[in-house]
């Protein structure tokens, strides 16, 4: 039987945002930053799987460890 | 028990390998103490996960004016509440004045300066084209890039540009008695007071200073004296880091042909992105520790921090560390170099670092294509490098073509 696919949640803390840039840069379609102030937002909190990657990217890369993953 | 290894620090690079990290004692170990000019140990962090855990953690604070605080030199220690701008502060102080600059050096407004930046880049170069050989190009390129650009970014207006330059190269530059950098400090603090309260009565020019006068100063969150600090921190920030990577680049590049080629034949734009990520990573210019005080007892790598003592965190130690990059000696261009920690990590990661990369990328694509033949006019060896300065570099590049 195959494995059910696990979705991936995104989180994301905006209190902690430094609006360093890097999820954007790395999953462009999953975050994206105001035009106001450059804080992160988050587009879709359960992306496609085939964004696993480039959103465990932009975690990792997140200078404030304000983005949380879990599955 | 902790030993203390002894050597004087900052440690300068060496002048036959200048573009390798300065020797940190044994590399890649546990943290351990260093002794400093002023007899105090704090710890000295080198290998890249201790680099990142600790720059992320909010436990080790920057601000210079809390005991136990790392400073390089007495003066430095005795300029401590001085030295309390937006890059020595805590949150949520620190968190304050970064969101009121964070909009203006976002990806996607800084990507829109491209068409701009690539002007900048192709009409300095059509002027050292035209110019005798051999020719600069750290004061026909890599310094003049970076002020044009900040100027942009501040809204600096084209007649002021050249005092701005002027000034902004004073105040960073290293021959200058410290009677004419105080003389130009003053007057680029008063210049942009003046700038700041000019755009604060006009109509909004979408530029940074004039927003933080629309913004900032009207709601009286800022005095007009505070923005042009801020403006000012950041050009500093801005200008002597660019300035030496684009120096140190080219320099790096024209040591590694093979890998030259590989980023003036590419038509790819994510082949150049590649090779400034590894740019960053392998020169890391920002150099010799950024300074941490913990608030706290802090456990890192097999080491206790206690509350009160001082850290030295590396960063160019850490993109070197093999743990994290395999081969990381090695200039490789088509390396994934993400995660370097040349930009720092935690809150205080590089604000500017977009604008940075647009830079480079920019110059990385349009020098070597116009310039194919662009060689360097004197030994790499006895290239004046800035060894003894902040921010890497070389202070001058004869090159001829």
């Amino acid at each position: 039987m195959a494995e059910k696919e696990v979705q991936m949640r995104v989180q994301l803390d905006q209190e902690k945002c430094v609006g360093a840039g890097q999820c954007v840069m790395n999953a462009p379609s999953v975050f994206d930053q105001r035009d106001s102030d450059g804080i992160a937002v988050l587009l879709n909190n359960e992306p496609a799987s085939d964004l696993d990657a480039d959103v465990r990217t932009a975690a990792a890369l997140c200078p404030a460890l304000a983005i949380q993953l879990s599955d | 028990m902790t030993e203390t290894i002894e050597f004087d620090f900052p440690p300068n690079r060496d002048a036959m390998c200048p573009i390798e990290p300065a020797r940190y004692g044994e590399m890649g170990g546990h943290p351990k103490r260093v002794r400093f000019w002023d007899g105090s140990t704090p710890w000295l962090i080198t290998r890249y996960q201790d680099v990142h855990d600790i720059l992320a953690d909010a436990r080790a604070s920057s601000d210079p004016t809390i005991p136990g605080y790392p400073d390089f030199t007495a003066a430095s220690a005795a300029a401590a509440e001085q030295r309390r701008t937006i890059v020595a502060l805590d949150d949520p102080e620190h968190a304050v004045l970064r969101r009121m600059l964070i909009a203006d050096f976002m990806p996607k407004r800084i990507e829109a300066m491209r068409p701009t930046v690539q002007a900048i880049v192709d009409s300095l170069i059509d002027d050292m084209l035209a110019g005798p050989q051999p020719a600069d190009l750290v004061s026909a390129l890599a310094l003049p890039v970076p002020s044009l650009v900040i100027c942009e970014v501040l809204g600096v207006p084209a007649t002021e540009r050249e005092r701005f330059q002027h000034l902004a190269g004073v105040t960073g530059a290293t021959e200058a008695t410290v009677t004419e950098v105080v003389a130009a400090h003053d007057e680029l603090i008063a210049f942009l007071t003046d700038l700041t309260l000019e755009k604060a009565s006009s109509v909004p020019t979408g530029d940074l200073l004039s927003r933080l006068a629309h913004e900032q100063l009207t709601t009286g969150a800022l005095s007009a004296n505070e923005i042009a600090k801020l403006a000012k921190v950041l050009l500093i920030a801005g200008h002597d880091t660019s300035a030496g990577m684009i120096g140190l680049g080219t320099v790096a590049l024209l040591k590694n042909p093979d890998q030259l080629k590989i980023v003036r034949d590419s038509q790819d734009p994510r082949v150049v992105s590649s090779a400034v990520e590894e740019l960053l990573r392998y020169l890391t210019i920002v150099h010799r520790g950024r300074r941490r005080v913990a608030l706290e007892d802090i456990e890192l790598g097999g080491e206790l921090i206690r509350a009160g003592e001082g850290m030295i965190v590396v960063l160019e130690t850490a993109n070197r560390d093999e743990q994290q990059f395999k081969n990381a000696n090695v200039l490789d261009v088509q390396r994934d170099s993400h995660g370097h920690m040349a930009f720092g990590f935690g809150i205080h990661q590089c604000l500017g670092q977009s604008l940075a990369r647009l830079e480079l990328e920019v110059v990385n694509s349009t020098l070597f294509r116009r310039i194919p033949t662009l060689a360097l006019a004197v030994p790499y060896e006895s290239l004046p490098y800035r060894h003894d300065q902040f921010n890497y570099g070389v202070h001058c590049l004869p090159v001829t073509w």
